[in-house]
Order: structure tokens, then C-alpha cells, then sequence
């Protein structure tokens, strides 16, 4: 293991984070509930009346994000070197998989984890487990 | 009110995915290599915001009512089953091919990104595919009279 000092950029990680754990606090006090993205986003398949509005509105507010940040700075660079084919059967794939699995990064990797939940804690480790073989066997074996 | 704060709980989430580098593909395929050049701010990302919300949650935990009056909707599930570990299995896959989970992709397409849009409608579909599957399983168990 090398670590890509250049590209390590420890500060705006940690307070994007910390970002992160307040938008998860604010959801938790005050709207009572996870915020996680996938279950967010899935349940708008099978909304109850009254449940659609608010999951409307946490998607817009994500979707507003970067044009917010733009009122104020220039976005950072967001690059994407994935074929759209590739990209499609990995949405695809993202998309069964968080719901048939309860979660996300969010759900699970961030919410769960701070309520030390087993389940959470299992998923976690199984998807970025599942995540650095797809890299490695995509970027040392097959890829190139 | 419920609604605002959503709003406003989405907004902040998605800042913080900018800030933090997760919205960046190609930074969260260089956490994902570990046996690459390995950036592992992402880690950083996952312990600040694990910080704050153990807090959050640990106030959350103890109260049966939100601050703004709604009832609380922690999960309660316990069980780990195969559905849970397959799910994320598949999930962890789909996220190495890529580098973009739920959050991000929707910050993408906010960003006007073609490639956002793609994953976007895929993440759809799937989500799609999965509610049919699911609605067929409980047709079946209707007809056989098992109701869960």
C-alpha cells in the first residue's frame, strides 16, 4: 500500500464529514428519521400519502447542492473517466443492490454506523469490501 | 415544516458530499485502491461525519418525539439475513465499477453531469426492478396465504 500523499486532502475531508453528520443530525432531531439516500429515494416508489412530500424535498435539496455552491465558488473538479455502458450497469447494480440491501453509504456507512447498529456494521464492511476487489480486479487485473 | 427541514437536511448533506470529495468519482475510485497511489481522505469523511451523527443519534435515541413534534422512525431491525449481505455485496460491486453511491450521483445530476444523469436512470430502473420483484413475492404470498 502507497498512500497518495499529493492527493490526500485530510481538512476539507474531515469538515465535509462533519458537513455530513450535520445534515444526519438535522434529519434525525427533527424529522425523526435516517437519512439515508437509497431509502429515501427507493420509498418514492411506494409512497404513502403524506410521505412523498418530504422525500421530494430531501432529493431537491441534494440536486440543489452543487448549483448553491456555485452562487458562492467555483464547483471542484468532478471527473468521471467510466464509459457511459459501464456506468449504466453500475447504476444498475447500486440500485438493486441498496434496496435489496436496506442501505447505502449513507444509510448504513454513516447513520447506522454511529447508532452502532449490527446490521449497519455488516453492511458496511461487506460493501467496501466488495468495493476495493471491484477496483483491484478492475484496475490491476483486467484493466490496465 | 417537515418539509423545509428536509429540504434544508438534503441541501447541507449535498454540500458536505462537495466539500468532503465524495461528489468526485475519480476521488472516491482512489480511496477504493487500496493497492494502488491510496487517498484515504474518504476514511476522514466517514469518521467526521460518524462523530456528529453518534451524538445526533445518541440524543435522538432517547427521545420518543422529534424536536419539531413527529414521531421518531429509527429502524429497529436486528436480524442479519441474506438479504442484507447479498444486497450490499452487490452494492459494494456497483459502487467499485463506478465510484458513485446514491448521494453523489443525485449531486451529479445537480451538477448538469451527462455521466450523472446515466447512473441516475440506471439507479431508477433498478430501484424500479427491485419494487416489482418485490410486489410479485408478496402476490405469491397472498395466494398461498402467506401473509407477512
Amino acid at each position: 500500500m502507497l498512500i497518495d500523499w499529493n492527493h490526500f486532502t485530510p481538512w476539507s475531508a474531515l469538515a465535509g464529514g462533519m458537513t455530513i453528520g450535520i445534515a444526519v443530525a438535522v434529519f434525525a432531531l427533527l424529522n425523526g428519521r435516517i437519512a439515508g439516500i437509497s431509502g429515501i429515494v427507493g420509498g418514492l416508489f411506494r409512497a404513502q400519502t403524506g410521505d412523498m412530500g418530504w422525500r421530494m424535498a430531501f432529493v431537491a435539496g441534494l440536486v440543489a447542492a452543487p448549483l448553491v455552491w456555485q452562487l458562492f465558488h467555483d464547483l471542484p473538479t468532478l471527473q468521471i473517466d467510466t464509459g457511459y455502458g459501464m456506468l449504466a450497469l453500475a447504476g444498475l447494480t447500486v440500485g438493486i443492490g441498496t434496496r435489496y440491501g436496506s442501505g447505502c453509504t449513507s444509510g448504513h456507512g454513516v447513520c447506522g454506523m454511529s447508532r452502532l447498529s449490527p446490521r449497519s456494521i455488516v453492511a458496511t464492511l461487506v460493501f467496501m469490501g466488495t468495493g476495493f476487489v471491484t477496483v483491484y480486479l478492475m484496475r490491476h487485473v483486467f484493466g490496465g | 415544516m417537515a418539509n423545509i427541514t428536509a429540504l434544508l437536511a438534503g441541501l447541507i448533506f449535498g454540500l458536505g458530499l462537495i466539500l468532503a470529495g465524495m461528489a468526485n468519482p475519480a476521488k472516491v475510485l482512489a480511496f477504493l485502491d487500496i493497492t494502488g497511489s491510496w487517498d484515504p481522505s474518504l476514511a476522514l469523511v466517514m469518521g467526521g461525519a460518524i462523530a456528529v451523527g453518534s451524538i445526533a443519534f445518541a440524543v435522538a435515541g432517547r427521545r420518543s418525539r422529534s424536536y419539531l413534534g413527529l414521531p421518531m422512525h429509527l429502524p429497529t431491525a436486528r436480524v442479519i439475513d441474506k438479504r442484507l449481505v447479498l444486497g450490499s455485496l452487490a452494492f459494494g460491486i456497483g459502487w467499485g465499477m463506478a465510484g458513485i453511491c446514491p448521494g453523489p450521483a443525485l449531486v451529479l445530476l445537480g451538477a448538469g453531469s451527462s455521466e450523472g444523469i446515466v447512473f441516475v436512470a440506471a439507479m431508477l430502473l433498478g430501484m424500479g426492478i427491485f419494487e416489482i420483484l418485490e410486489r410479485s413475492k408478496s402476490v405469491d404470498r397472498s395466494k398461498t396465504g402467506q401473509h407477512v
